[in-house]
């Protein structure tokens, strides 16, 4: 009973610590003093700003936009990667796959760096399209190391089969190898979206001027000092983040209990 | 379903994407420009051997390392009571501790400046209750808690999934043959957790050793780690040469403490680096 006790106050001391930080955020967004010491009443005006704010939509829109251009194309390239590797001899495999790790295990600012490098190397422009080239070439990895594992699960004979009765390669590998390795590639798309969505230390390193994600444009407002449209920004994310993931959280629970009563 | 060329779009691309700007690193850090034209040379990293520079090393390592046991004094025992039976609602617990990590990182390391600077909530309720002032941000103490704040998670994640999988039989055949609580976690526990162990140190250390944001941010620009200064060297400075054999130093020390690491980590399926 006593140990139980403790640990709920652990739990409870952990999550005041993880929590207390967003929510002084969110409270001090209604806030209608600029200074963080001192309330002066409730005014909904940061959000107005915030609305209104041309940079922060600006960003919003780069966000988005990279996030859904990166994840599609990185998704195709790596499913098409993972397929055509998982075919190759066993030392070029593992080459491949090595070189797969390198963005992986590298830290963020040495890949950022050293795109950015390669974009001025090659006299790019530094803007939105060398921003989505480093988007694309840091989720590939990761729509690899997810749908290689599927296929690795796959069953040989089935495609052989499909072939037997008479399809032909491409239908089945549109029917058959597709819809096996699914749950893979749509794992590495949502993990490859969320990371776009995400990412500061690449995106900042390899994007130029006029174009900034959300994450840059946070940083260079943090570094300026406070910014009570930051505390607007961050309780609008910090309810999509939340209802994201009551929703999620929801629909699993149901396919968990509709397996369980088949 | 045997066709190898739908892999070449990607090798084409992890070549021109991955290979070459590694390769162009490399190459900037072992040259420099003389009047004769682009020569090898190693004075960058003689450079940094400078104490200026070597300070800055070693306090990114000693930072980073500080971080890392506070994650792990507090980690591991939320999630020995992640793992535990008797919590109730244990899947909405493990939702709510893994929810701040969604927030924006920039998001939440800009929340603790808020709390700590000088008008800050914090230093406001001490001058309420009488007490004075406390200078809480730009400070050692304040880049550790942002580390620790946003990598906790990382560290009790992988803890918890392998404390999770432990075979209960085991703790119970212990404990007929007579062990204790502590021993239990000594000769069973600990040692079955230390995978996870591992990878959270893995995970806590390597984002602590080269953030630039969180030492920008809350150590001001005092508290320079070496990733501010690769940083500088690329937007400010613009001494390409010494910030890539900055970058290579870097990824030498990831590469050894990933290396050390994974001698521990015997479950490792092969295909990684190491």
């Amino acid at each position: 009973m006593v140990t139980r006790l403790m640990k709920k106050f652990y739990i409870l001391i952990i999550f005041a610590f993880l929590y207390a930080p967003i929510f002084v955020l969110i409270v001090f967004s209604f806030n209608n003093s600029k200074s963080r010491g001192n309330w002066n009443g409730f005014t909904l005006k940061w959000y107005m700003e915030l609305l209104r704010d041309r940079q922060i939509l600006s960003a919003l829109y780069y966000t988005v936009i990279i996030a859904i251009i990166s994840s599609l194309i990185a998704t195709i390239i790596g499913t098409m990667a993972a397929i055509g590797i998982h075919n190759m001899s066993k030392w070029k495999q593992s080459l491949i796959m090595n070189i797969t790790y390198l963005p992986v295990l590298n830290p963020d600012i040495v890949t950022g760096i050293s795109l950015m490098i390669l974009f001025i190397f090659m006299k790019m422009q530094l803007g939105f399209f060398s921003m989505l080239l480093a988007h694309i070439t840091f989720n590939i990895p990761y729509v690899i190391l997810s749908v290689m594992p599927k296929l690795k699960q796959l069953n040989k004979h089935l495609y052989e089969a499909a072939l037997d009765l008479g399809a032909t390669p491409w239908y089945a590998f549109k029917r058959v190898i597709i819809p096996e390795i699914m749950p893979g590639i749509i794992t590495g798309a949502l993990l490859a979206f969320t990371l776009s969505l995400d990412d500061f230390v690449i995106s900042f390193f390899t994007t130029g001027s006029g174009v900034s994600n959300l994450s840059i444009t946070i940083y260079s407002m943090a570094r300026r000092g406070i910014n009570p449209e930051i505390n607007a920004l961050s309780s609008l994310m910090f309810i999509s983040v939340l209802s994201l993931l009551i929703i999620i959280n929801k629909r699993m629970s149901k396919d968990n209990s509709v397996k369980e009563n088949a | 379903m045997k066709q190898r060329w739908i892999a070449y779009p990607y090798i084409v691309w992890m070549v021109i994407f991955i290979l070459v700007p590694l390769l162009l690193v490399v190459f900037y850090s072992v040259t420099t420009v003389t009047d004769e034209g682009i020569q090898f040379s190693l004075e960058h990293f003689k450079r940094f051997l400078e104490p200026v520079y070597l300070i800055v090393l070693l306090r990114s390592i000693y930072l980073a390392f500080i971080s890392t046991v506070i994650c792990l004094v507090l980690g591991y025992p939320m999630a020995m009571i992640l793992a535990s039976k008797d919590i109730s609602k244990k899947q909405f617990i493990v939702l709510l501790f893994i929810l701040p990590m969604w927030m924006n990182f920039l998001l939440r390391t800009y929340a603790w400046m808020t709390l700590l600077e000088n008008s800050g909530l914090i230093n406001t309720f001490l001058s309420f209750i009488g007490l004075p002032n406390l200078n809480l941000l730009y400070n050692h103490q304040a880049v550790v808690l942002g580390m620790v704040y946003n990598f906790l998670p990382f560290m009790v994640l992988p803890i918890y999934s392998v404390l999770s999988k432990i075979d209960k039989s085991i703790i119970e055949a212990a404990q007929d043959l007579g062990a204790n609580n502590f021993i239990v976690f000594r000769r069973i526990i600990f040692p079955l957790s230390l995978p996870g162990v591992m990878s959270g140190i893995t995970m806590v250390f390597m984002p602590s050793v080269t953030t630039f944001v969180i030492s920008r941010l809350l150590g001001g620009g005092q508290y320079t780690l070496i990733g501010n200064l690769i940083e500088q060297q690329f937007l400010y400075v613009g001494d390409w040469n010494f910030g890539s054999a900055l970058s290579v130093i870097l990824i030498i020390i990831i590469l050894l403490s990933m290396g050390v690491m994974s001698k521990y980590d015997k479950e490792h399926e092969g295909g990684g680096l190491w």
